[in-house]
């Protein structure tokens, strides 16, 4: 007892003794996290709230007060491109997920060796290119003198060039393409950890391909789904270059309409509300995606 | 008796590799099989053949008197238990052990009543709710067995399941192993490279060498009548002595070892003067002895130093070098107590009936 209290007492002497300098210590590691954080993302937040809480109300003076915010609900316009930029964005998130299962179950699971890195870069190649060359080369295929519609001339599938560009699927096309990395990734990685003899001993007890990857595979590869479909759902509704290129003047995606206020309108204070609101909207649907699917957003982000 | 397994002239192979090589065998209902070999001898290769998971190149595996040609794993009446278990960690041990039924589409109240009462015949009642990583070894282990005893398979495999426990376990997990086979009368084929796990639980062991079978037989007519050298020295502990044939003397051979040991043993060949023989002695079959009058009358005896005391309890052993060729020899220590108080480096002296001393033509071991 004795011993105890006196091996307790020197602990919090020493502890006492060196806790400032480590304290400092810690402190200074943590500067350049604590500097990035704050100066990068915590600062521009706070500036870009306070000025969404501003309106104009003549030149030079300004009224504080959620009038941005009252535009946004006021104008169908504005809430219309809210939503469709949020269900586009999920529906391309399902798509890119649906696509990228079989494609990162087959470099699991069934790729061996030089196919299996091979596969891999093929999902890699497309960046090697910069994002506005690889959608100019999507309009350069898709426009209406471009390469896929006189190709489907001569085949005789239509009889006069069709215009592909500025449809709503073609804009999905290109986000699903551009997504694809961001999502094959995290799922080779949670697949890769699946022992096949859990599938095998499935396989064995009488489970079927159905029953195996809904009982089996999906819940261990739940992080990583969740993982992949955050990235991507985050990158589809920030995008801006893809559906304003693809989808031309009546893509209606929100980016758009941040961007507008900020440049042609140079009304930055709606602009900021606008910003904000889309902040908010994909934190509401990530958080929403995670509690459906009862995951938790540390597990995923370690797991990815 | 009816067949529950019969596996015909099944040959399987791996681009230049072949793993198991026209192999036959029987297996009869209710029995306990094991198929014991050195690793990479083909043993996992022929489970996954009998299971499914693998089709033969050649050859027919039947089930129950059914050719399983084309039949996929999860319609054939067989279940594997898997060396790392395989449970799934997604599932309650409950939801585990009711995968199966599940699959079946029997109703849930009836899964809940199975499950629960195949827990309690392996010992974890009341285990439906835990999780799997919440259970010990041997406890996973039950529920690995549980998991396919409850869909009431024709044949239960099992490959191997006791390896990744530790020792003190596997001597526990290997008695109720067989309890549960006499429990359940289900026939159990069970692969191991554990000797001494084939000797005690099965009812018939093969012994598996490079994708063949060396020996089917009784764990007793392994060990007291083996076919091969390579049977000889893979079956329990044994002496082993390569020399050269002097005499023979109706099924008894003279053979003199290359450090110039002449010894007698038995053999069931046909071998001539001049031929190169193995001889194996088994620890136990050596009589060991203070001095020549201790050993029994007629049987030729040996002078040894004792090199080394392994003492191991009721397994207690001694090496000697006999003198003066310097041949190492492993003697079984009796257990009466008598030479408890052996020393290192004190001589002794040891013989054996030659009747119970084996021996076999060289180089046919496939070593
Ligand atoms: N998929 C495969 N492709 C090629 N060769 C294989 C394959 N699987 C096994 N082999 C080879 O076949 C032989 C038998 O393998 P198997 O797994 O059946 O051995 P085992 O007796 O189960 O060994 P262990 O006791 O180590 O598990 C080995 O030499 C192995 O290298
Ligand atoms: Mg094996």
């Amino acid at each position: 007892m004795a011993d105890r209290l006196r091996s307790r007492t020197t602990a919090t002497l020493a502890g006492d003794l060196v806790a400032p300098h480590m304290r400092l210590a810690l402190f200074l590691l943590l500067a350049p996290a604590l500097l990035w954080l704050l100066g990068l993302i915590v600062l521009p937040h706070v500036d870009l709230a306070v000025l969404s809480l501003r309106t104009r109300v003549a030149p030079r003076t300004y009224e504080l007060g959620f009038g941005n915010y009252r535009t946004f609900i006021d104008e169908p316009l504005y809430w219309h491109t809210f939503v469709r930029t949020a269900v586009m964005s999920i529906f391309a998130t399902v798509c890119t997920l649906l696509i990228a299962f079989p494609a990162a179950w087959y470099i699991a699971k069934i790729a061996r060796g030089r196919a299996k890195s091979l596969l891999f870069v093929m999902c890699l190649i497309p960046f090697w290119v910069s994002e506005t060359v690889r959608t100019l080369g999507w309009m350069i295929l898709l426009r209406e003198s471009g390469v896929l519609p006189r190709l489907l001339v001569e085949l005789g599938i239509t009889a006069k060039p069709v215009e592909l560009l500025y449809h709503d699927t073609t804009i999905l096309v290109g986000l699903v393409y551009t997504s694809m990395l961001f999502m094959v990734v995290p799922l080779v990685s949670a697949l890769e950890s699946l022992d096949d003899s859990l599938i095998e001993a499935a396989y064995d007890l009488g489970g079927n391909g159905l029953s195996i990857l809904r009982q089996i595979v999906i819940p261990h590869a739940a992080p990583g789904i969740a993982a992949g479909s955050i990235i991507v759902f985050m990158l589809t509704l920030g995008n801006y270059l893809t559906p304003t290129l693809l989808g031309g003047k009546n893509s209606l995606w929100f980016t758009e309409q941040i961007y507008t206020q900020f440049i042609t309108r140079f009304n930055w204070e709606q602009g900021a509300a606008f910003g904000f609101l889309l902040l908010v909207l994909s934190t509401a649907i990530v958080w929403l995606g995670l509690v459906v699917t009862g995951q938790k957003f540390g597990d995923v982000m370690r797991r990815s | 008796m009816d067949q529950d397994l019969e596996v015909d002239r099944v040959s399987k192979r791996y681009n230049a590799h072949l793993a198991v090589d026209a192999l036959s065998f029987a297996v009869p209902h209710g029995s306990f099989f094991s198929i014991l070999g050195p690793s990479g001898c083909g043993k996992t290769t022929l489970l996954r053949l009998i299971a499914g998971f693998l089709e033969p190149d050649s050859g027919d595996v039947r089930i129950g008197g059914h050719s399983m040609r084309g039949v996929s794993p999860n319609r054939r009446p067989v279940n594997m238990v898997f060396q790392n278990l395989a449970l799934f960690p997604m599932m309650s041990v409950g939801e585990n052990v009711g995968y199966g039924l599940a699959r079946r589409d029997i109703a849930s109240t009836e899964i809940r009543n199975r499950v629960a009462a195949m827990l309690k015949r392996v010992g974890l009642p009341g285990a439906e709710g835990k999780r799997v990583d919440q259970l010990s070894g041997g406890q996973k282990q039950r529920v690995a067995i549980a998991r396919s005893l409850v869909l009431e398979p024709t044949l239960l495999l099992l490959d191997e399941p006791l390896g990744a426990l530790d020792l003190k376990l596997r001597e526990h997990m290997k008695i109720e192993l067989k309890q549960l086979q006499a429990d359940f009368g289900t026939t159990f084929v069970y692969i191991t490279h554990d000797q001494s796990e084939a000797l005690v639980l099965s009812d018939r062991v093969a012994v598996m060498s490079a994708g063949r079978f060396e020996q089917i037989g009784t764990p007793q007519e392994l060990y007291y009548a083996p076919h091969t050298a390579f049977v000889a020295g893979f079956v329990g502990a044994n002496n082993r002595l390569s020399g050269t044939v002097q005499r023979v003397d109706g099924d008894i051979i003279e053979l003199h070892t290359a450090q110039g040991l002449a010894l007698h043993a038995r053999c069931t060949e046909h071998v001539v003067a001049g031929n190169e023989v193995e001889a194996f002695v088994r620890p136990e079959v050596v009589g060991l002895a203070r001095d020549a009058a201790g050993l029994a009358t007629g049987t030729p005896y040996y002078t040894g130093r004792i090199e080394s005391l392994l003492f191991d309890g009721a397994n207690s052993t001694v090496l000697v070098r006999e003198q003066p060729t310097n041949t190492e020899f492993r003697i079984a220590l009796p257990q009466t107590g008598q030479f408890a108080d052996l020393r290192e480096s004190e001589m002794i002296v040891f013989g054996f009936d030659p009747e119970r001393a084996i021996s076999f033509r060289g180089g046919n071991d496939g070593r």
